[in-house]
């Protein structure tokens, strides 16, 4: 690991956790340094990995393009925003017939609407079209990472760290307690959806 | 004088291969500098070794580590003859030795994988048993067609640990979506000159300056599993069996579109998003992929299962 940065890992997070991950810092005064947003399951992301179905695109730029995505997953809506920054997600905006599953890296951002709401979005790295199986893995994968976070809570550990303190004080209550069980529910329900899906495939005769 | 006597069987090691000088005669030269001229030991070994480095019309920077200030190194990263380290190994096997100078011959391991070594029988050591963790000082590498052991010798110092060293494979195996393609990638061109293979940038090497390039393909992509990252590279076989991009296709979709970052497009359509597990050795931060495979869906019931029970 000589020299050359450490790369942010692609956290796993559903829409509905991603989409209250507001509150965003930095950890230097660096003008470059990386920003991370919080998630309110006690966790910093840079960067995040998802996989849902692209439902609709639209040209929201007023001078030039600026491509806004939707994409669904179990849980919610991501918004996906990519301009002449991101050319090559823009372009695949631009071309896209949805429905189409797609995988998603990109970075989180967080812009203020005009009546001080702050809304949460993907400014995406790379957007491929992908299969059902790969968006069935995600599903089960970000259902494990997020029951695992949630557990790591709410586990006598937790107290000592940084990010789980900091999510008490930015996301939890008057006593610091914070509510995970949307989370918890949204992360059993996506595995509970998938697995009555499985059994009824097998359920059904050969053809 | 146990030190002295350990002094000068660091420096017989040192010398044994070049000169015929006993361990009791360096031990009394050692003896005439310490008791009787009260010269530091430290002191009086530079200076034997000095006198015998003469003799012998070597280098200082020829000898071996010979005593202490050898670096502790990993059983796969021994990629070199004649060097004194240390290793922190654990003996992983026994076998039967061939002949009568040899007392234990077998492997031992650490985290980064395995190596032969040898231990002679005229290094009078203690002998070492098999799934117990040592540290060992001061073994010299060997290399034979191209593999790598280890020899013990009488100045090696062996110390039993309490751990249990844990043994890795020389390969290892990451798996993970893969979320990027980095620059490199695709089409390339590597020097032609030989034992030279280094990427072209805009048709130069950095060795050799403008060179007439070779085409290959490659793709250094990250492997990422929402908790660690992995860089991986494919080489021509695996890209072309990952992407079902080949060489002479890959030519001619950039000889087309007269630039070969096409090709890295057209492969990065085809692969990003998708979950994989590689398996290979490791080359500094890359996993080398000797084998891949592409990971389907995982059972949901077995996950909601596990999530219920946390």
């Amino acid at each position: 690991m000589s020299g050359a940065p450490t790369r942010e890992v692609a956290r796993r997070v559903f829409a509905t956790e991603f989409n209250d991950a507001q509150y965003t810092f930095k950890e230097s005064d660096e003008e470059r340094a990386p920003v991370y947003a919080l998630l309110p399951t006690g966790e910093r992301a840079n960067r995040v990995f998802v996989v849902g179905t692209l439902t609709e695109t639209e040209d929201v730029g007023s001078d030039s393009e600026y491509w806004q995505g939707r994409v669904v997953d179990p849980s919610g809506t991501f918004f996906m925003y990519a301009g002449q920054y991101q050319p090559e997600a823009a372009s695949f905006l631009r071309e896209a017939e949805p429905p189409v599953y797609v995988a998603v890296a990109g970075k989180p951002r967080t812009f203020e609407t005009d009546d001080g709401e702050i809304n949460v979005s993907l400014r995406p790295e790379s957007v491929t079209a992908v299969d059902a199986d790969t968006r069935d893995r995600w599903v089960v994968e970000t259902a494990t990472r997020t029951l695992e976070r949630i557990q790591a809570v709410e586990s006598e550990e937790a107290t000592d760290d940084e990010y789980v303190s900091m999510a008490r004080e930015q996301y939890g209550d008057e006593e610091g307690t914070l509510n995970l069980d949307q989370y918890r529910r949204a992360a059993l329900g996506a595995l509970e959806e998938l697995d009555e899906e499985e059994s009824e495939t097998e359920a059904q005769p050969p053809a | 004088m146990a030190d002295l006597r350990q002094h000068a069987e660091s420096i017989h090691a040192q010398f044994e291969d070049t000169l015929d000088v006993s361990v009791e005669e360096i031990e009394e030269r050692m003896e005439t500098l310490v008791d009787e001229y009260k010269v530091p030991a430290e002191e009086a070994r530079r200076s034997i070794v000095s006198s015998y480095l003469d003799e012998a019309g070597m280098d200082r920077d020829e000898l071996g580590g010979g005593g202490g200030g050898n670096d502790l190194v990993q059983a796969a990263d021994v990629d070199e003859d004649e060097q004194w380290v240390d290793l922190r190994v654990k003996l992983v096997d026994l076998w039967e030795p061939r002949s009568d100078a040899i007392s234990q011959v077998g492997l031992l391991g650490d985290e980064s994988g395995t190596i032969k070594f040898v231990s002679f029988t005229t290094s009078e050591l203690p002998t070492l048993e098999e799934g117990k963790s040592y540290s060992l000082g001061n073994v010299v590498t060997d290399e034979y067609e191209g593999r790598y052991s280890v020899k013990l010798n009488r100045t090696t110092s062996i110390q039993e640990l309490d751990e249990d060293i844990e043994v890795g494979d020389d390969s290892t195996e990451v798996e993970g979506a893969l979320i990027d393609v980095q620059r490199g990638s695709g089409l390339i061109k590597r020097c032609p000159e030989e034992d030279c293979t280094r990427v072209l940038q805009n048709g130069r090497c950095s060795e050799h300056g403008e060179v007439d390039g070779e085409f290959d393909l490659r793709i250094k992509a990250v492997l990422d599993d929402g908790e660690q990252v992995h860089e991986v590279i494919f080489d021509q076989e695996a890209t072309e069996e990952l992407t079902g991009v080949e060489l002479e296709e890959a030519k001619q979709m950039a000889m087309d579109a007269l630039d070969t970052s096409v090709v890295a497009d057209e492969m990065k359509a085809e692969i990003l998003g998708l979950y994989y597990r590689v398996r290979g050795p490791t080359f500094g931060r890359y996993v080398l992929a000797d084998e891949f495979e592409r990971l389907g869906p995982v059972d949901a019931g077995d996950a909601l299962i596990k999530a219920r029970s946390m």
